[in-house]
This record gives C-alpha cells, structure tokens and sequence, in this order.
C-alpha cells in the first residue's frame, strides 16, 4: 500500500469514480445507445405498401379484387385529383390506373419503396388475371444472428468505447495535472516519471475488463448478439486496442498546457474516426479513393478485427494486417509521446 | 579543521526568458539551520530563483550547491532532501487530505507519518474530507504538509502567506517557526516585509533579477536608520492586524 505505484494507481481510480460524468459516458451513455439503435433498427415484419387505385372505370373493380388478395398490400381507391395528392405526398406508393383493358402505373422509380411496390401490384395484377408461374418455388425464412444492424453496430460502439476511454480517460487526467502545475509538483518530488505512467496503464487495465464486459454482456445477453470467436484472441484485440488509443491518448496530451486546448485537439483526432472507421455505418460506403487511408486509421483497424471475431469467428491470425495497424499506432504514439512529453 | 557545509550556495546565477533577464548574476548562501528570506517585488526574480534551486528550471549560468550536492550530479538524492511548496499548484480536489499526503508519502525513502503531519498542520478534522472543500488556508497547510511528508533538510516555500487572512497567515508561522525550531533550514520568498521580519534570521532583498540589499532584518533597518528620518514613535508596537486578529479571536479560526 506504501508503495508508490499502489498509491498513483490508487489516485487514478478515486479520480475517476469520483467523477459522475465521466463514470456515466464510459459505462451507461454506450448501453443507451446500444438500446436506442437496437430499437431503431429491431427486426421486424417488412411494411405493408399501399397502393392507390384511380376509381373511374368499371374495369378497376376486377383490378382491386386482384390486389386485395396479396396480403402485402393496403389498397386504397381514390378519385384522380386526390390520387396525385397522395402520390406526391408519399401517402401511397404507387397509382394504379386502369385503362383500356390493361393498367397503368404512376410512380418515381427512385424511390426504393415505388420500386418495390412495382413488383408487387404487377404480381397481384397477373395472377388475379390468370397467370399461372412456370417454375414452382417452396420458402423457408430464416433471419440469421449476425446479420442484423444490432450485431454490426455492438463490435463499432466497442470499438468507439475504447477509443473515447482511452484517449480522454488518458489525456485529460495528464492536461488537467500539467495546467494546474500538479505535475511539476510530482517533478519535485522523487517521485518515478515511469510509475506515474504505469498508472494510467494499469487503471486503464481496469477499467477496460469493466467496459467490456458490460457493454459486450449487454449486447449478449438483451440482443443475443453472437460471440462467435475466441473469447481469448477477443481479449488480446481488446487490450492491444486499448494499449494503443491510450497511446494516443499520451501522444494528444504530451505538450497541451490546457483541458480546453487538449479538447479540441482529441476531437480534431476523434471524429474523422467516428465518421470514417465504421461505428454506424460500414466504412465501405466512402469512395475507393479513400479507402487505404481509412483502413489505416487505428479505429477501423480495432473495429474491422472485432467484428471479424465476434460476428465470424475468424481467428487471430488471419486478422494481421488489422493487428499490424494496432500495434504500429500503438509504438508510434508511444515513442513519439515520450519524446515530446512536457513534465512541468 | 570541521567546516560546516553551507545548506545552499548560489553563485553568479543567471537566466533569461527570450530579452528578459529574470535573474541577472545573483549570489546567495543560507547556512544551515538558517530561515533565509527573499524579498522583493513581483517580477523581481523571486520565484525563478527558488525553482532554480528546487531543480525544477534550468540555469543560463552559474552554480548551484545543496547540502553539497549538485542537481547535475545527485538529483535523486536531493529530491530526497528537499520539501517543496509552490506558489501555483493546485493539488487534487477529487482527494481527501489524507489520500493527498499519502500520495507524497510515498514517494520518499524515509518520511514522516502522514497522521503526525496533519496533527501538525492542525488538519485532524479535515482528514477524510475533499481538497475541493477545503478553505483557502487550509489549502496552503496541505500543501506545507506535503512539503513536509518527506522530512526535507531543507524546505522551500514560495511565497506561502500571499492571498490568506490574517488568522490564516499566523497559523502559518507558527508551522514555520515549528519547523525551524527543529534546526532545518527555510528558503522562503515574500513581499511582506512583516513576515520576513518574524520569520526570518537573514534576508535578501532582490530586484531585477540580483541581491540590492542583505543581512538580517534588523541590520537592514539598521542601515537605512541613519539616513531616513525615523517614523513618529507609537505608543505600542502592536499593529493594526494584531488588533483585528485580537479582536476576531487569537485561536486560529479554520471558518
């Protein structure tokens, strides 16, 4: 306990658990998130579409006794004016207009659920008009674990998780000791330049195992999001990852003199991340052009090898270039840190 | 023959920021044992000088001996021997008064018991209590604790009374002059001319950035009795403070 590494390590956890807010957006804020986008994005039956069928020729009675009989449409007979208004409002997405013995349909090919409404009401219109389908088709549905929006964005909010705990739980301790000279107090003591390091690290140790478990044994337990590989290679991703946003962490923190100063600076190093490296979305949705820059940053790198082994099972070595990337922002910071590292 | 080797020497200290020469070839030595002060006006050099001497800044040129030692050769070593109070820090308020001084504990080899350190700084009652709720002269008895948890040869204070209220500031002494009494040396910084005059065995007054005047308090008024006129004699020596601090109560009030 006299020990002055015990007594620095002590310091980093009384620091922390003595700050509400920083306790609730390392280990509530990602849980509510991790709710909010799971509700928003739950599975669910697929929409039923609605039509409209313009009612003015005796031939639209046989044309909706054929679209009520598929169960996926709503059908809706309108008079002309009032059908156009529907259709440019979104009401309905499509216009069914009975002509001259046939149809014809009214819709912006554009939009997706037009599109999809096409297909539908032209099966519906066929069948109830005799057509019989050559090829005889048998369905089973099965909605898979792992392909959900729920269990691509667990691995990201993770991956986000330790990035922020990382970088702020790092960098601000160390700007806030420097700004009000607490730092260049410990210099004059004799204190070791090397445990007061080491005690970020194995706080930050700490800390990690806590927010892993939570937000993972959350997502397991309310999403049933699959955890299909090694439980101990996910481990070493973990802390690879988290040994190299603290790194980062470091590197950000190494010269600022202000909290307000560091903020800016982390942010300025956090979004393109957020934005880029795949939390919410797949990072291949930007252009190819950019791609190898992308697949360089350190957050694309954690979230890529986390999602390969929870929602693949793919192992540990056959995630090398993701490890690469890991490992060499975890060095690089490192060493540059220590380099450009103001004490006082 | 014995020579006793000086606490602290000094000689032709310089240093610069860019044009400005803060400390302009200062010469000092403070015997062992010896409360030694140095006055002089803000931006005089005052607290450049002292953090030189702690270690904490590099020098342009000069010399610099602690206890015999340099901070080229022996720098652990005399982290070891040296209590420090700055005039800037603020330490942890998340904290309690008991975790900050453990915190200081361990960093030395030997020290002091932190629960004999906060009797003595008359913090008993603030023990398990936040830094953050502290009031400002309780602020500055931790951070004297702190300087004092090592059991330093020599303690360095930088100007450790600016900003307290008169009961506050007696307190302070107090601790002072306790520790002194112990025959360890004091290298304190101040403006006000009656704290170097209680405190103090010899003082240095220094502006721009070098010693203008030395010697102790009373040789220094001693030297300039002669030419300036005295002041009207007053009944008692008493000052206006001692009648505040009669009057709001000699027993030093914490709120």
């Amino acid at each position: 306990m006299d020990r002055s590494i015990v007594q620095l390590t002590l310091v980093r956890f009384r620091e922390f658990i003595r700050q509400p807010e920083a306790v609730f957006w390392t280990f509530v804020f990602p849980i509510l998130l991790a709710v909010g986008l799971g509700l928003a994005f739950r599975s669910r039956a697929p929409d039923k579409v609605k039509v409209g069928v313009v009612a003015t020729q005796p031939a639209a009675a046989s044309v909706i006794a054929s679209l009520k009989k598929d169960s996926s449409l709503i059908v809706e007979t309108m008079t002309d004016s009032a059908a156009a208004l529907a259709l440019r409002t979104a009401k309905v997405a499509l216009l069914v207009v009975p002509e001259n013995g046939g149809v014809r349909y009214v819709y912006d090919p554009q939009r997706s659920e037009s599109a999809n409404a096409r297909l539908i009401t032209d099966r519906a219109i066929q069948i109830g008009g005799g057509r019989t389908d050559p090829v005889k088709v048998t369905e089973r549905r099965v909605t898979e674990r792992g392909s959900r929006y729920i269990d691509f964005v667990i691995p990201g909010l993770l991956g986000m998780n330790l990035m922020g705990s990382g970088v702020w739980g790092i960098g601000f301790a160390i700007v806030d000791s420097r700004g009000k000279r607490l730092l260049k107090r410990f210099m004059a003591t004799p204190m070791s330049r090397a445990e007061y390091l080491m005690s970020f690290l194995f706080s930050r140790l700490f800390f990690l195992i806590l927010e892993v478990v939570t937000l993972l044994g959350f997502g397991a337990l309310v999403f049933k999001v699959p955890m299909r590989g090694s439980f101990g290679e996910l481990s070493v991703i973990c802390l690879l990852s988290a040994l190299a946003f603290g790194a980062l962490g470091l590197l950000i923190a190494s010269r600022a003199r202000t909290v307000e100063g560091v903020s800016g600076l982390m942010n300025f190093v956090m979004l393109p991340m957020w934005i880029f490296s795949g939390v919410f979305f797949s990072s291949s949705n930007f252009p190819s052009l950019v791609q190898p820059i992308i697949r360089i940053l350190p957050l694309t790198a954690v979230n890529d090898a986390l999602r390969a082994n929870m929602l693949e099972g793919t192992p540990i070595t056959a995630l090398g270039f993701q490890l690469a990337v890991i490992v060499g922002w975890l060095l690089l910071s490192f060493v540059l840190a220590l380099k450009l590292f103001r004490w006082r | 023959m014995v020579t006793i080797t000086p606490a602290l020497v000094v000689r032709g200290l310089r240093k610069s920021y860019g044009d400005v020469k803060a400390v302009d070839g200062l010469d000092l030595e403070v015997q062992s044992g010896e409360c030694f002060g140095i006055l002089g006006p803000n931006g005089a050099g005052k607290t450049t000088t002292i953090e030189i001497c702690e270690g904490l800044l590099e020098r342009d040129s000069g010399d610099v001996e602690l206890l015999g030692m340099t901070w080229e050769h022996e720098p652990d070593k005399l982290k070891e021997k040296l209590g420090i109070q700055l005039q800037d820090t603020q330490l942890s308020e998340k904290l309690t008064v008991a975790e900050t001084l453990q915190l200081f504990r361990s960093f030395y080899k030997v020290g002091r018991e932190v629960n004999d350190v906060i009797e003595m700084v008359q913090l008993e009652e603030k023990k398990t209590a936040r830094v953050g709720t502290l009031s400002g002269g309780q602020k500055q008895r931790l951070a004297i604790a702190c300087a004092m948890v090592g059991n330093p040869e020599i303690l360095f204070l930088d100007e450790p009374t600016t900003g307290l209220d008169p009961q506050s500031r007696r307190q302070l002494w107090t601790l002072i002059e306790e520790f002194r009494s112990t025959g360890r040396t004091i290298l304190l910084t101040t403006h006000y001319m009656d704290e170097a005059e209680r405190l103090c065995d010899r003082v240095a007054i220094v502006d721009h950035g070098h010693i203008i005047a030395q010697g102790s308090p009373h040789e220094l008024i001693e030297s300039i009795g002669a030419t300036i006129p005295p002041p009207p004699p007053r009944a008692t020596s008493a000052t206006l403070e001692d009648v505040f601090v009669a009057l709001t109560g000699r027993t030093l009030r914490d709120e």
